[in-house]
């Protein structure tokens, strides 16, 4: 295996430790989700035909909301305790083991809201179209919010108290994929064709799997300045 | 060799320096000294990589070190202020992980690494449980583990015992002699025998 690979393995294989042994402070962006759209029906009333409507757009919201929570963990740690430092000093491309810090971040909190999401579905009276529907849209939407947010944190890192900048940041970058996502549900649930929608979400993903890395390097190389 | 050029650093409306030069050949150690607040982590950091000058270059080898960056910290240990430890992981974890993030993969055991910074019967615990002057052996053990030719050590004898300092004082004396070089800053007194310590003086 070449050195980058061996250090690549050894970051996701460190994250993932250390998000096991904080499995409580990493449970805290779902089950924040999953109250979010519990919460719901008590709210707008227990009408099945009203939920299945507004359903899917909770569930974006949500999972925005509970992505963007989760955001400030991604380099904070890492930043206030050198280990940043010395990944920077590693002589490795930084752009690379960006990747796999955003990558560990999204198995820790995009991935539990795709799993949750069926259960919410069911609890919103969606079909199992909207609902397949529904689970591919995050599947393509959360890894961009990740990577979308992993530059607004890596230019926050070295602000003390940085969520509402965070916030202002990132928001504006997340609306489209807002767009989009809950948009391709509410074609399917009307018997449209979505393949555009689906489209327009995988060509933000490979957009922001592309350039978000060389971003978030710069933007980190900066904070540490 | 490194060689700072007339570098100059200044930290909002504050000069830290100006001007300043330095020439380390193999086998040559620099001590920095200067008070609190003098600059000495900002000149150790600009050394690095990880920040700038605000004029002048530093040099690796006759080359500028922004030429080929990854490079140059391929040949470079660095030990700021802050351990770069993860606080939830073992010793024997947070060394097997700058160990694979080593560019060039080294012959030397983490076993022996840990057993010269003496934390051989703690090697398992989370390192949230060691005590601060264990937590820097943690870091200092680093250097056991790697080949790089540069170090640079930030405060390295901070919260470290006197045997602790004895030990790292020898490590240090036999990088010297493997022609290595070491910038570091400490306000304790260094004891090294052989070869010798350039100081670098800053003050306000």
């Amino acid at each position: 295996m070449s050195g980058l690979a061996t250090a690549l393995h050894a970051l996701i294989r460190r994250d993932v430790r250390l998000v096991v042994r904080h499995s409580s402070d990493v449970a805290h962006p779902v089950m924040f989700f999953i109250i979010v759209v519990a919460v719901f029906p008590f709210g707008v009333g227990p009408d099945p035909a009203l939920l299945s409507k507004i359903g899917p757009g909770i569930i974006w919201v949500g999972a925005l909301l509970a992505t963007l929570l989760s955001l400030d963990a991604l380099f904070r740690s890492d930043f206030e305790d050198g280990t940043l430092e010395q990944m920077v000093l590693s002589g490795h491309p930084l752009t690379v083991l960006v990747l796999g810090k955003v990558f560990v971040h999204w198995c820790a909190t995009g991935l539990p809201l795709l799993i949750a999401t069926p259960l919410l579905g069911l609890f919103l009276g969606m079909t199992t179209e909207v609902q397949l529907t529904l689970l591919a849209a995050l599947a393509l939407g959360t890894p961009t919010l990740s990577l979308i947010g992993s530059v607004g944190t890596a230019l926050t890192v070295g602000i003390r108290r940085s969520g509402l900048l965070l916030t202002l940041l990132v928001l504006p970058l997340y609306i489209p994929v807002l767009i989009f996502g809950a948009s391709v549900v509410l074609a399917a649930d009307a018997g449209l064709p979505t393949a555009g929608h689906f489209y327009f979400l995988g060509a933000m993903m490979v957009l922001a799997l592309a350039l978000a890395p060389l971003a978030t390097s710069a933007a980190l190389k900066i904070s540490l300045n | 060799m490194l060689e700072a050029r007339a570098i100059s650093c200044v930290k909002g409306d504050r000069l830290l320096f100006d001007d300043l030069n330095l020439h380390l050949r193999p086998g040559e150690a620099c001590q920095v000294l200067g008070g609190n607040g003098t600059g000495k982590t900002t000149l150790l950091r600009i050394l690095c990589g990880l920040s700038l000058p605000d004029s002048g270059d530093v040099l690796w080898n006759g080359l500028p070190i922004g030429q080929d960056l990854g490079r140059f910290q391929c040949d470079l240990a660095y030990i700021g202020h802050t351990n770069g430890i993860k606080m939830d992981l073992t010793a024997r974890e947070n060394l097997a992980f700058s160990l694979a993030m080593q560019s060039a993969s080294a012959g030397p055991s983490i076993d022996d690494a840990i057993a010269k910074v003496g934390l051989s019967g703690s090697d398992n615990l989370l390192c949230r449980l060691l005590s601060a002057g264990q937590r820097r052996r943690v870091a200092i053990a680093r250097l056991y583990l790697t080949r790089a030719s540069l170090w640079v050590l930030d405060e390295p004898l901070g919260a470290i015992d006197a045997d602790g300092i004895q030990d790292i004082e020898s490590a240090l004396e036999e990088h010297l002699s493997r022609n290595g070089m070491v910038i570091l800053t400490t306000h304790q007194s260094l004891r090294l025998g052989q070869g010798s310590v350039c100081t670098v003086q800053l003050s306000n």
